[in-house]
């Protein structure tokens, strides 16, 4: 595709020929995928692959090193007695926090994530958020999760948000964007499946749903249009965009539902951390309890699963 | 992203095996008619076997009824009729149905367990759509028994008597439902016959009536092949006959019926239009054409199995069903997991793959996911015979399996035209998202239901019925009731 940077009208043009969403028949097919009954070897693999994909956070105003530290720990040593589990992808914390987590992860295959671009609102001068990310990958962040002008984009200049993400993009140098739609504000998903369309031409490498501070956060059907986005997306460049649902997710039974309508909507090939991510703070811990549950064969009390 | 570090899963997540326990499902050996409350064998001691046809093992014997049996389950229903139910306080008919309701749910498992093992449907449908609506027809009309005078204008709703009614094999229960929920309520007495490849949840319906004190006679059911539904429909002192099924045994029925003070109405076959136009919601358009044609193993009158897709679009949308087309699971009717089942019978198994023979024949381009069949049991896999036009046979006739015919369009003429070249008319699909869109389309589509951007919603106060060889008469909410009753003048 050519290279489109010109005036909004332009923009809307191409958004509105983006496919209709029919918000009715997206309820009913993300209901569908809950219908899957997921049991034993199934349940533990997909389990695995769940802890495999999460991003660790902690995105509090009170966060201190020490958390982050604590968090880090838990990053790397998820539960002691259960054997082979993997690491999570990544741990995501605030911009100043970054170079903590690094350090305390340094010998580890786990990224660093961190939110830049004057999270959550994004409403600070487009310098600040620039700068905010430089300092972040200065920081070691290997992946920076930036949040869009959602306020530009309902005002129709999708120009700005484009110019944005693309000047973002270019400020992450060798991490990966994530670009969060936060699409508790978008209105409709129409405007998620547009969203979503923007952030990827402007050269995401994945697109994420929520800062986790809006609600509704992450939601089943909000994440099935943005995984028909991607699709779409792939059909028409070649180009493979990851996804983060975040905020929300908090079940390892709710998390496997995610799995399952990952799978049955873009294939085996985004079935991997490269590509899929879960931005959560307790999905891990339910997702050990289950995991200890079909080691055991029986629950165990919640206070054997450190928290941190 | 750590590109370096290896990948910790590759490849596809498999799901394991979830079978719904069978356990839950009690079948007896043998089942007789059920004629004046009581289950009783046939006369001549006919048999026949009911067979599990992801099995093709046998599930019961059940009896087989000749002329005599039909007879004495007419005189049964007759002497219900006179000595009891026409006699009964509206109200208090109302409140059987709403106890066979409840029943219904209370053993909502046990029969959608039956119902899969019996016809081969997912056991997802039969548990998420076949009972719960069956269970919804007989409380909706539950509410209606009493209150009959507000469906009728001007006049006092009167019963007509005896309703012979005949049901087809691929959704047994609610069938069921559907025919006996309205004649009760309006005061009927019934004489039911099921198909004879899928009797079970109607027998086991019996065993409900008798738990709930039903009047002996005000049902009966008569299980057989055609020969018994032939009978039921000849037989001397019925006042109605309902019928779902073929269109070729429909037209045979009202042949029996010509002359003969019965009323009648009659649901048959279908080739539903399923028509998307460029500016639909494409993704979603998709999942309703897979709703629409392998819902139930095609096995649906108003299945949408002819898509009619705008031109321009049809490329976008093929790459996307034949997609989602390799998603769905085949196999199993009793794994939770199971979008496919198996085909009712041999004998419709067969019919489908001439069918495929013959699209191939006349032209058709073949494709389906190649999904591995179970290597016993009746399967096919969801197919879609591409490259076809309204002269193929394919396109003409109703296939009644997981065969998709796809054609294309250039305009909405051309699209209602194409939609309308057919000899049946029950029901059709339009997807667009322009409102102004739908309702054109949804105006000049001769059918008895046309769905908008959705396909295959069921609800007991909508009536359903079809235009020309799709049938006659309509089923279902208020419609449905004026079909069990006369208007005598107050």
């Amino acid at each position: 595709m050519t290279e489109v940077t010109g005036t909004d009208q332009l923009w809307r043009d191409e958004l509105t020929r983006q496919p209709a969403v029919d918000s009715v028949g997206v309820a009913e097919r993300a209901a569908r995928f809950q219908t899957r009954s997921i049991k034993n070897d199934s349940k533990r693999q997909g389990l695995l692959r769940v802890l495999s994909m999460i991003d660790l956070t902690t995105l509090e105003g009170a966060d201190t090193p020490g958390k982050v530290r604590q968090l880090c720990t838990k990053a790397r040593q998820l539960h002691q007695s259960l054997p082979g589990l993997p690491s999570v992808a990544a741990v995501c914390v605030y911009p100043s926090l970054v170079e903590v987590a690094k350090a305390s992860l340094a010998d580890t295959d786990i990224a660093i994530a961190s939110v830049a671009t004057a999270f959550p609102s994004g409403q600070a001068p487009l310098s600040v958020r620039l700068e905010d990310t430089r300092a972040a990958v200065a920081a070691g962040a290997d992946e920076i999760d930036m949040v869009i002008a959602r306020g530009a984009f309902l005002a129709g200049d999708y120009t700005r948000v484009f110019d944005e993400i693309v000047a973002i993009k270019q400020a992450c140098g060798a991490a990966h964007l994530k670009v969060i739609l936060e699409t508790g504000e978008l209105g409709s998903l129409d405007n998620v499946r547009r969203a979503s369309w923007l952030a990827m031409r402007a050269g995401a490498d994945f697109i994420k749903t929520s800062t986790g501070k809006v609600q509704p956060a992450a939601t089943l059907a909000v994440t099935l249009v943005m995984l028909q986005a991607i699709g779409d997306f792939y059909r028409r460049t070649g180009k493979i965009i990851g996804m983060k649902p975040a905020g929300g997710i908090s079940s390892a039974k709710l998390a496997l539902h995610y799995l399952v309508m990952l799978q049955e909507t873009l294939g085996p090939e985004w079935m991997n951390k490269h590509r899929f991510r879960f931005g959560a703070s307790s999905l891990a811990n339910d997702v050990l309890m289950q995991l200890a549950r079909l080691h055991d064969g029986r629950y165990q009390s919640p206070q054997r699963f450190s928290r941190d | 992203m750590s590109e370096h570090s290896p990948l910790a899963f590759e490849g596809a997540w498999a799901l394991s095996p979830a079978p719904e326990s069978s356990e839950s499902a009690h079948i007896a050996d043998h089942y007789g008619l059920f004629i004046n409350g009581e289950f009783v064998d046939a006369e001549d001691g006919g048999r026949f076997d009911t067979l599990n046809p992801a099995t093709e093992s046998t599930l019961a014997s059940v009896s087989h009824a000749g002329q005599a049996d039909v007879h004495k389950a007419v005189q049964a229903a007759r002497n219900a009729y006179d000595s009891v139910w026409s006699k009964m306080p509206s109200r208090e008919r109302g409140k059987y149905l709403f106890r066979l309701a409840r029943a219904i749910a209370e053993r909502a498992r046990e029969f959608a367990v039956i119902e899969s093992m019996d016809g081969g449907k997912p056991i997802r449908e039969s548990r998420d759509i076949d009972i719960p609506l069956a269970s919804a027809h007989f409380f909706y009309h539950a509410g209606w028994a009493d209150k009959l005078s507000y469906a009728v204008s001007g006049g006092t709703p009167r019963a007509l008597g005896v309703a012979a009614q005949i049901i087809p094999w691929n959704f047994p229960l609610l069938m069921a439902a559907w025919k006996i929920a309205p004649a009760l309520a309006c005061g009927n007495t019934v004489v039911l016959k099921p198909a004879e490849t899928t009797p079970l949840t109607a027998l086991k319906l019996a065993e409900l009536c008798q738990d709930i004190d039903l009047p002996p006679g005000v049902v009966n059911i008569v299980t057989g092949a055609g020969d018994t539904g032939a009978a039921l429909a000849e037989v001397q002192g019925i006042d109605k006959l309902a019928f779902t099924g073929s269109t070729q045994v429909g037209k045979s029925l009202m042949r029996a019926l010509a002359g003969r003070s019965v009323r009648y109405t009659l649901e048959l076959g279908g080739k539903a239009a399923n028509v998307v136009f460029d500016d639909a919601a494409i993704d979603q358009a998709v999942e309703g054409i897979v709703n629409g044609i392998f819902f139930n193993q095609g096995h649906v009158c108003c299945a949408g199995s002819r898509l009619l897709v705008q031109e321009s679009i049809a490329e976008q949308l093929l790459e996307r069903l034949q997609a989602r087309m390799a998603s769905l699971i085949v196999g199993d009717p009793l794994d939770k997991n199971t979008d496919v089942g198996a085909i009712n019978s041999r004998n419709q198994l067969t019919r489908i793959e001439d069918y495929i023979d013959i699209g191939k024949t006349e032209g058709a381009t073949l494709w389906d996911a190649g999904q591995t069949l179970p290597e016993t049991g009746l399967f096919c896999r969801p197919t879609l015979l591409c490259d076809v036009a309204q002269s193929h046979r394919v396109v003409r006739e109703e296939i009644f399996g997981p065969v998709l015919t796809v054609q294309t369009f250039r305009t909405f003429d051309e699209a209602h035209a194409k939609a309308n070249n057919t000899r049946f008319g029950l029901s059709g699909g339009v997807w667009t998202d322009k409102g102004s869109k739908v309702f054109d389309m949804t105006r000049r589509m001769r059918a008895g239901v046309v769905w908008a951007n959705t396909f295959n919603k069921f609800d007991p106060s909508a009536p359903f019925g079809g235009f020309h060889e799709s049938g006659i008469g309509r089923e279902g909410g208020l419609h449905g009731l004026r079909a069990y009753l006369s208007e005598a003048r107050a």
